[in-house]
């Protein structure tokens, strides 16, 4: 029954949670299916060629039992999945430690890079977006919108690796790559170092991620500024700015916020890249490693785990709009 | 006098010597030849890419050599071409795959019932939950790596977004007036389907593709990039710019400025041919 004001929304909430719930599953048994699939041998990949021509049979027969290589696929992700709900993913193949272990400090270094990139990058598309908007036509508008459009096309990479080339080797103000120094230990890394290290590869994906909200936000603005109230608004002498302030901002605010947080997929695949350039040490260069490395248990951690952030996020979103929007709010819409 | 000469004024008519659509006609046939011209100039170079030169090694980029050489004496702008040609094949092939599916998972979702479009829906979902590249850098390790890892990943990840444009066309086209009264004058599902749905969902699916390309190159340059893709020995742009990064600190910076610099306008290219069609076919976007 629709009692209460917020009913709607927590009838969403719950079958969104039983959907991601579904989703991640199957997450895990694609990527699961994946990484079995790889002719990639775990065995070799873990001793190494030179290994391989040294071991005994016996030996041989051991690993291969370690790894499971001789149960069935369905028992053998039965296994893992009992493990993984318990926190146990398994042992990174490159790193010795457990996959559990590796993923939470490379996550934290990824979070740092992306929640700057984020927020910098929500913030400055937003203020460019209402600036074209607004002066719709003109040559700051047409500025902003092109270099959005421009940015778009952008490979990440290249514009990682120009940066690079224009902050380190040209101006030599920041440093190449490495977020820990050769010959520092990584307790004894300071923050200024870290922030350093952090500048380049956030700035990347900031300038990466600006195009798609500023677009959005641009669209959002012109709708408004086309809008009766506005007119009349305009019709009693208000200024622009108060214009913006009082009747522009809390209509395009929203559908920003949610763009920016289902953007997330796409910042994580901007990070991926940019990680690698600089050679910042988060998920994305620890799957690059893993993937190259045949590394699959981490590999299929770190596939795990984005996604839940991936979901996270779209979660986010509709449920912020869920909350605004009183008609998913009072259930008359279901999702 | 003077309000006379502002009326004279208001009424000139100016006449655009091409009007917007011829206009963007031009723009699309632009777009087209040029492409066409990087991926024929890119396939006839053949060995020019990959001969070596020690005689001219490590060349600012001049007249003879416009994007420099190598350090191994190679001609960047004749590498540049042959892998952003190969880029170009590859993104082909994978748009094209990518379209087909969604047609079919698209047409099937909007018609076989509810049941048959919750499961699509939650496959969309699903393809969509992991982030892209991750989802390529899988499908490329579950083949082994390399160009048939890149191809297949390329091809078979970029039609979710696509299966929701049709998925979505075809149900709006199901409840529109014109479509309940050809049913209602018995004509059959067939004959509907043929003479009222393809014609207005076949353009979209058709701009839809176009603009998969950028992405399917994108991708495909990132994963090359990475390490996932091309084998070395090819001179894929993303193995260029993988390359250059190891000469970037001495000061090389043609290496990876030129490639790159044509991947975007690649990319730039094949976005400005998508809108331009888009633009000719729908008359809603005609405008902008």
């Amino acid at each position: 029954m629709n009692i209460g004001q917020y009913s709607g929304i927590f009838q969403y909430i719950g079958k969104s949670i039983i959907k991601i719930t579904s989703l991640l599953i199957a997450v895990s048994i694609l990527s699961f299916i994946l990484v079995s699939l790889s002719p990639v041998d775990p065995i070799r990949a873990y001793i190494g060629e030179v290994g391989m021509a040294n071991i005994t049979a016996e030996k041989l027969a051991k690993l291969e039992a370690y790894f499971g290589l001789n149960t069935p696929p369905v028992e053998r992700y039965w296994n893992w999945f009992s493990d993984f709900v318990q926190g146990n993913m398994g042992s990174s193949l490159l790193y010795r430690q457990p996959v559990a272990s590796v993923i939470s400090v490379k996550f934290m270094n990824s979070m740092v890079l992306m929640i700057t990139a984020w927020i910098f990058s929500g913030i400055l598309g937003f203020t460019l977006g209402i600036i074209a908007g607004l002066y719709r036509g003109r040559w700051i508008d047409k500025l902003i919108k092109g270099y959005s459009l421009l940015i778009a096309s952008t490979p990440t990479f290249w514009l990682a690796l120009v940066l690079l080339m224009i902050f380190s080797v040209w101006l030599q103000l920041l440093p190449i790559g490495l977020s820990v120094p050769i010959g520092v230990n990584a307790a004894e890394v300071s923050i200024f170092d870290s922030i350093k290290h952090l500048i380049l590869p956030a700035l990347t994906l900031s300038v990466i991620g600006v195009a798609g909200i500023t677009l959005h936000t641009r669209e959002k603005m012109i709708d408004i500024m086309g809008e009766d109230y506005i007119l009349f608004a305009k019709a009693l002498g208000k200024s622009r700015i108060s214009i913006v302030r009082h009747h522009a901002l809390r209509n395009i605010m929203l559908p920003a916020i949610t763009l920016q947080f289902a953007s997330i997929s796409e910042i994580f695949g901007g990070s991926v890249l940019v990680e690698q350039v600089f050679s910042y040490p988060g998920l994305g260069k620890a799957a690059v490693s893993a993937g190259l490395g045949g590394d699959a248990p981490l590999l299929l951690g770190i596939a795990v785990i984005s996604a839940a952030l991936v979901f996270t996020g779209n979660f986010t979103a509709n449920i912020l709009y869920g909350f605004i929007d009183p008609r998913i709010r009072r259930g008359s819409i279901h999702g | 006098m003077d309000n006379a000469m502002a009326v004279t004024v208001l009424q000139q008519h100016h006449r655009k010597r091409f009007n917007q659509r011829s206009q963007t006609i031009m723009y699309m046939t632009f777009g087209c030849s040029f492409l066409l011209a990087i991926a024929v100039i890119g396939t006839m170079v053949g060995d020019i890419a990959i001969t070596t030169n020690f005689t001219q090694k490590n060349l600012l980029p001049s007249m003879a050599h416009p994007f420099g050489t190598d350090w191994l004496g190679r001609d960047m702008l004749f590498r540049t071409l042959k892998g952003m040609s190969i880029s170009i094949y590859i993104g082909l092939f994978a748009s094209v795959i990518s379209a087909v599916i969604a047609a079919i998972l698209g047409a099937a979702a909007a018609t076989l019932g509810r049941k048959v479009d919750a499961v699509i829906t939650w496959l969309v979902d699903l393809v969509m939950g992991i982030p892209h590249l991750l989802l390529l850098i899988l499908i490329s390790y579950a083949l082994g790596r390399g160009t048939l890892g890149v191809i297949v990943a390329v091809a078979i990840s970029h039609w979710p977004i696509l299966t929701r444009v049709i998925r979505g066309e075809i149900l709006q086209l199901k409840e529109a007036n014109y479509v309940k009264v050809a049913d209602k004058l018995g004509r059959s599902k067939v004959e509907i389907a043929v003479k009222h749905m393809i014609p207005h969902v076949f353009p979209q699916f058709l701009v839809g593709l176009v603009l998969l390309f950028p992405h399917a190159i994108l991708h495909e340059a990132a994963l090359t990039f990475l390490g996932f893709g091309l084998p070395p020995e090819q001179p894929g742009i993303g193995i260029i710019l993988s390359e250059s990064m190891k000469y970037l600190s001495l000061g090389m910076w043609w290496l990876a400025l030129f490639p790159g610099l044509v991947l975007l306008m690649t990319v730039l290219l094949f976005d400005l041919v998508g809108g331009s069609m888009r633009k000719i076919i729908d008359p809603h976007s005609a405008h902008d």
